[in-house]
């Protein structure tokens, strides 16, 4: 295989790249390289936002097949971009031209006050503005911007000039040239970069189909495997660490799929970020929604992948503890061979798991929860719906019930202190199925296993509750770091099972003192 | 000789004097700057231990990788003492090493990444010392950085003996992170004739001059200094951007190459000083209605390593325990204590924010403990609100001549509709759940001026050139605050054109010299009156040139909307830029100087009595949160705010100042935690790790509105600073998240949160961490 250039779209040409180290960041090059100092470097960790660009890719499913995403720059990688445009704060506006509508409006409404911070605003709404015809909400915005820090204003400006944006007169960017530039490069080789010596040799390939993926794992098995690198890009920058060869499997079709099969199980590909995983789960699980909300800003979920979180497997990634509840299983392979693991049994040790060298996570799944029978309003439609979905048909009286937390000192895009997933169902009153799974809680995402054994068979009733709560004590020893002490952990791990409790309660209401209490804080209004 | 306000550009909503570039990314930062050529990169060894000798420095191995053009270290330095305003900190460290991260050495490099990986090839020795790490230990053994201080009025232990009713509590307040977006830079480049060029990031150009001076060994006409805008500061680049400076200087002069030093982020929170935390103790006194009789309050604050600026901080602090109370038998005494950590520092309140904590954590917890609403009693306990007839001295003695906190009170208890809520809060909170509310409304009243009298001075340079344009130098420096843009409307005004005839030129020691830092929220105040000095000076001549022209009285000459105006014997109807080009030709002096020296303001050092304010900007906020007593999580659900910024210069440009700084404050009290090791390593030096507040955080009901009153000095155009008061607005926050723990517990006592309120701390203060039990959860 012949080294190859890293192509990309970039101030409306295709740019080919050959002199940059494997290891150059995005931000790297645009500012070291280009002197294009518009995107700031404010932490250089993808924490801050001040360097937020927007990629462009081929995608049939967007509008104009062109997909729009904001990233951070620092912690991508260059050669992540073959095949890609890539925008920055420089192609909102040409210098003698009137500004985009959300630099106008972030103009109108005092949107910046140091500016620092500002060109990663503008991208991140930017492309907020591209994804979206309709204003967004005042949450939506939020959201957003949960990746963007700003110092200055209290964001309240931002958020101001976010619904602005949209009322000012429409500029959407031409998708169909892009496209036609993206589609001219679509059928380039498999990327085999390699930098040139004098900035410290080093390799990325990015195979396009899978069987090459694992010839080149099979034939490099301490090569690093690369997908979002919202976690190899800290590496480089704070760690020092040297990279001589990454794998990216951003190209193998599989890796990129996300499927349903005939019994309703997700199958969702190792390099699928968490952005469409999420919505992938959200749509079949929905108590999920919060979780999903909070896991991450925009973005990291457009970089970081769902095959990522579970294969580096750090105690306190936030998906496993909800794919833990699910039962969520994972199809391993190496060369041509493949195997299936639980993901409880995935972890053996802190960020230690059963894969081999030379083989890789291909895909994640999770099965279809049995559907909920136990609201008699519910049974004609719900029932109707799974059958035509070709989904079982439970007994009635089953009832179902899913809720994961996230308990961090800030709402957003923080690292978890607990996180924790269950998942119970009942029938007649009593629990046929338990699970209760926590990040933050052990060395590993862990299965609370003696707490299910409480729960499974009982009746879920307070006196059940204490009993799984003291079980939990019992079998969880958490440690103390500068997100929580262990005593907060233990106690925390208790309350989240409490609440699940109530909300069970709840929803079968049997709780007249809790009916329509709020339980969870985005529950609750400012007096009137 | 002033335009009528009517056509004015003061008092208008403008938009920031950089907003375009902002936006568009063309704003240049220091890291932007095109590079000399040559330019050298360079990293930071730091220190792994918190205290111990340093022993062996072996550099060899850095010395030789590839790329690296220089090294230095401590004994490379020869005045390696320096300090805001005691030399008692290293540039590098020479032998103590006093704080893990402190800087060991520096490598200048080709590159940044060949600098950053030439430093971990250094082999260090060290010998361990034990490490006083806490305020608390600090306080016990009696380590300082500087001597004790009491301010104190009256019989405080007696009126605290024969006070009916009598309360005591400690507060523990985290300290603060300042995270500007842009982090520490500093390029110097070696000019002729021995002098050198520093682009740095700054508030304090003229200190970065002396200090750069002084460890070169040369005279500050050889050092120039030039900013002309920061990516956000807070106090962070006030003493904090020197060492930086020096480091970045001493290499430019030892290589004889342009020199860039820019600290990675986690060097950054690592290696530079924060806001103080502090723990205080203190006992109140009170009558049956919450009158304050008699309180006694220790602050005892942690300074780290070195005094920087923990004396004026500290001062601060003491002089702002009473917030907007009187307090007439008092006393506070004051601890800067010494440990072993990085040396905190100026951040936004400057210690106003910790001594006003504890006045308000005592007030709600008189009225919790009477059962009284509190703001009742806050306002049981204001200054008088006309001077003169009792009840209106300070502590340090001065008269408090402009209460509006009274006012401000009785205006927002009724646009926040606070009565109202609080017994719906009340109501919520009997319904039981796990969920409880807390509202609270609290005052600010904020001194303003530097508390050391000499630095209230200010420079400007108005250059009038004959095309009629203006260009302005003065010695304040841009963070974001928006001090150009109201120094702009200023001059703008006195010459009556429009925004775009009036330019700022970047601030530098070259235009404008011995200045004082931008802080204390005195920028525009100062620098203002300095420009408008200065305009007023070439105005007057401008004058008696268009009266010349029209046989007029110079005073009787009009100059607003870009035209000068006069009835003589003739009538003038000239543009602005005409005029000032028959001036030019007529051989007028069309530029000039103005300087401005805040009156009134007095403060002895020993005694700590005087005058050391030339006002009191104030301001009210009310705030309702809920906390999840499950985890301690809470909520900001709705902030109202009305604050006084006098006539406001720029209205959007002031509460762009009141709602960043409530966010700010809000962090401060909430998410933003200081985690440090056992080993004084701290543990939070990221974003990833360290939470400032993101747009979630920030309520949707979020009303600011400014309180309309001129103030009652002769400020610059009778506008106040806005600065630092708002940051205190968010000691409504801490007030309510404990009126919501209290009221989960009912009788708790004392309600034990410490700041900041992360969910730890709320679970904690709730009743420590044995409490699980499910019967209790979601009944009333």
């Amino acid at each position: 295989m012949s080294a190859t250039p890293i192509r990309f779209v970039f101030r409306g040409a295709l740019h080919q790249v050959s002199d940059v180290a494997s290891t150059t960041t995005v931000l790297e090059w645009l500012r070291l390289q280009v002197r294009a100092m518009g995107t700031k470097e404010g932490c250089n960790e993808g924490d801050c936002g001040a360097c937020t660009v927007v990629i462009g890719e081929l995608d049939v499913d967007a509008p104009g097949g062109v997909s729009l995403r904001a990233i951070n720059a620092c912690i991508h990688l260059l050669a992540m971009l073959d095949g890609k445009a890539l925008f920055t704060v420089e192609d909102l506006a040409a210098a003698d031209a009137p500004l985009h509508p959300v630099q106008q409006a972030m103009v109108d409404c005092h949107g910046a006050q140091c500016g620092f911070c500002t060109p990663g605003f503008v991208m991140s709404l930017y492309s907020l503005y591209e994804n979206r015809q309709q204003p967004p909400d005042h949450g939506e915005i939020c959201h957003a911007l949960a990746g963007n820090l700003c110092r200055c204003t209290g964001y309240k400006p931002i958020i101001a000039a976010a619904l602005l944006a949209w009322q000012q007169p429409s500029q959407r960017l031409d998708r169909s040239g892009v496209h036609a530039q993206l589609q001219a490069i679509a059928q380039r080789p498999d990327l085999d970069y390699q930098a040139p010596a004098n900035v410290g040799a080093g390799r990325v390939q990015a195979p396009a189909t899978l069987a090459g993926l694992a010839q080149a794992l099979d034939a490099a098995p301490k090569a690093c495997i690369l997908a979002g690198a919202t976690d190899i890009g800290l590496w480089i920058n704070k760690q020092g660490r040297h990279l001589p060869h990454l794998i990216h499997l951003d190209r193998v079709p599989e890796l990129q799929a996300i499927t349903q099969s005939a019994d309703g199980a997700l199958q969702i590909g190792a390099a699928v970020t968490h952005t469409r995983a999420w919505a992938a789960l959200v749509a079949q699980v929905p108590a999920l929604a919060d979780l999903a909300r909070r896991f991450a800003a925009p973005t990291v979920c457009n970089a970081g992948t769902l095959g990522g979180n579970v294969a580096n497997g750090s105690p306190i990634g936030d998906a496993m503890p909800a794919l833990l509840a699910l039962d969520a299983t994972l199809l391993l392979q190496q060369g041509a061979g493949t195997r299936e693991v639980a993901l409880a049994d995935f972890y053996l040790g802190y960020q230690r798991s059963v894969l081999q060298p030379g083989e890789f996570l291909r895909s994640i799944h999770v099965p279809a929860l049995p559907t909920s029978m136990s609201m008699p309003t519910s049974i004609p439609s719900a029932a109707g719906a799974a059958q035509s979905a070709g989904l079982p048909v439970q007994a009635a009286g089953l009832h179902v019930q899913v809720a994961s937390y996230k308990v961090s000192k800030r709402a957003d895009q923080d690292i978890t202190a607990v996180c924790a997933a269950f998942r119970i169902e009942l029938q007649e009153g009593r629990i046929v199925q338990a699970r209760v799974a926590f990040g933050g809680m052990a060395a590993t995402p862990v299965r609370a296993r003696q707490c299910e054994a409480v729960l499974g068979g009982a009746a879920f009733t307070a006196d059940t509750l204490r009993a799984a709560q003291q079980a939990l004590h019992a079998e969880l020893t958490p440690m103390s770091d500068l997100r929580a002490s262990a005593a907060y952990r233990q106690q925390v791990a208790a309350n989240l099972l409490a609440r699940f409790w109530l909300e069970v309660q709840q929803t079968l209401g049997g709780a007249p003192d809790n009916d329509g209490r709020a339980v969870r804080l985005d529950q609750v209004e400012a007096s009137a | 000789m002033n335009a009528p306000v009517t056509a004015s550009v003061i008092g208008v909503a403008s938009a920031h004097e950089s907003a375009e570039l902002h936006v568009s990314g063309r704003a240049t930062y220091i890291d932007d700057l095109p590079e000399p050529h040559g330019t050298l990169q360079v990293a930071l060894g730091l220190s792994s231990i918190a205290h111990g000798h340093l022993r062996v420095l072996d550099l060899s191995a850095v010395r030789a990788a590839p790329g690296v053009v220089a090294v230095l270290t401590g004994a490379d330095i020869a005045h390696n003492r320096s300090g805001a305003i005691i030399a008692d900190e290293p540039i590098l460290v020479d032998d103590l090493i006093q704080f893990h991260g402190q800087p060991l050495f520096a490598v200048a490099a080709l590159t940044r990444a060949q600098a950053r990986a030439a430093v971990r090839l250094a082999r260090v020795e060290v010998e361990t010392l034990p490490a006083i790490l806490s305020v608390a230990e600090a306080r016990a053994a009696q380590h300082f950085v500087l001597p004790p201080v009491t301010l104190a009025r009256g019989a405080a232990e007696a009126a605290l003996q024969s006070a009916p009713h009598r309360l005591s509590g400690q507060l523990a307040q985290g300290g603060q992170e300042h995270f500007y977006l842009e982090g520490q830079v500093c390029l110097a480049q070696p000019r002729e004739q021995d002098t050198l060029h520093l682009w740095c990031s700054t508030q304090h150009p003229t200190e970065m001059q002396h200090l750069v001076g002084h460890v070169l060994g040369w005279s500050a006409h050889q050092v120039s200094v030039e900013c002309r805008r920061m990516g956000g500061a807070f106090g962070g680049k006030e003493s904090q951007s020197a060492q930086w400076a020096c480091i970045a200087a001493l290499l430019a002069v030892r290589t004889g190459r342009p020199v860039k030093l820019r600290l990675d982020r986690d060097d950054d929170m690592r290696a530079t000083g924060k806001r103080h935390p502090f723990l205080s103790q203190w006992q109140v006194g009170f009558d049956d209605h919450g009158q304050i009789l008699g309180l006694q309050v220790e602050l005892a604050s942690d300074c780290g390593f070195s005094a920087d600026l923990s004396g004026p901080v500290n001062d601060r602090a003491l002089c702002h325990v009473d917030n907007a109370y009187f307090l007439d038998a008092v006393q506070i005494r004051s601890l800067r204590c010494k440990t072993h950590t990085v040396s905190h520092t100026a951040f936004r309140g400057f210690g106003g924010p910790q001594g006003m904590l504890v006045i308000e954590t005592v007030l709600d917890d008189i009225a919790r403990h009477l059962q009284l609403d509190p703001f009742d009693v806050r306002c049981r306990n204001f200054y008088a609100e006309t001077a003169g007839a009792g009840r209106d001295t300070t502590p340090y003695g001065m008269t408090v001549e402009d209460n509006l906190a009274p006012a401000l009170f009785a205006q927002l208890v009724q646009d926040a509709n606070y009565r109202a809520r609080r017994a719906a809060v009340a109501a919520f909170n009997q319904g039981g759940g796990p969920l409880r509310k807390g509202i609270a409304l609290t005052p600010v009243k904020f001194g303003i001026s530097f508390n050391a009298t000499h630095y209230n001075q200010a420079g400007a340079l108005v250059h009038v050139y004959a095309d009629g344009t203006v260009l302005v130098s003065h010695g304040g420096t841009e963070m974001g605050q928006g001090l150009y843009t109201k120094i702009r409307q200023v001059v703008a005004h006195e010459f009556g054109l429009p925004l775009d005839k009036v330019r700022l030129s970047a601030t530098d020691t070259t235009r404008v010299p011995n200045t004082s830092a931008t802080a204390a929220s005195s920028g525009t105040d100062l620098n203002g009156k300095a420009a408008q000095a200065a305009a007023r000076k070439i105005l007057q001549r401008l004058a008696q040139v268009a009266a010349g022209l029209c046989g007029a009285d110079p005073a009787a000459v009009r100059f607003e909307g870009g035209r000068v105006r006069a009835q003589g014997t003739q009538t003038l109807d000239s543009g602005f830029a005409e005029l000032t080009a028959q001036a030019y030709r007529a051989r007028v002096q069309l530029w000039d100087s103005g300087f401005y020296a805040t009156p009134k303001i007095h403060f002895d050092p020993v005694t700590k009595t005087g005058r050391p304010f030339f006002y009191f900007a104030y301001g009210a906020a009310c705030t309702e949160v809920a906390i999840d007593t499950l985890t301690g999580e809470t909520r900001v659900l709705r902030v109202d705010i009305l604050h006084d910024a006098g006539r406001s210069l720029n209205p959007a440009i002031d509460i762009g100042q009141i709602e960043g700084g409530f966010v700010q404050g809000m962090g401060w009290l909430t998410s933003e935690q200081l985690c440090w090791r056992a080993d004084g390593a701290l543990a939070t030096h990221a974003p990833s790790t360290y939470k400032i507040p993101t747009a979630t955080d920030v309520p949707q009901a979020f009303h600011v509105q400014l309180y309309a009153h001129d103030n009652r000095e002769d400020t610059i155009h009778r506008s106040k600073a806005v600065g630092e008061p708002p940051f205190m607005l968010a000691l409504s926050v801490f007030s309510a998240i404990r009126a919501a723990v209290a009221a989960a517990v009912p009788g708790l006592q004392p309600i034990a949160l410490d700041a900041p309120a992360t969910p730890e701390a709320v679970v904690r203060a709730l009743g420590g961490l044995e409490r699980t039990d499910p019967d209790a959860v979601g009944r009333p």
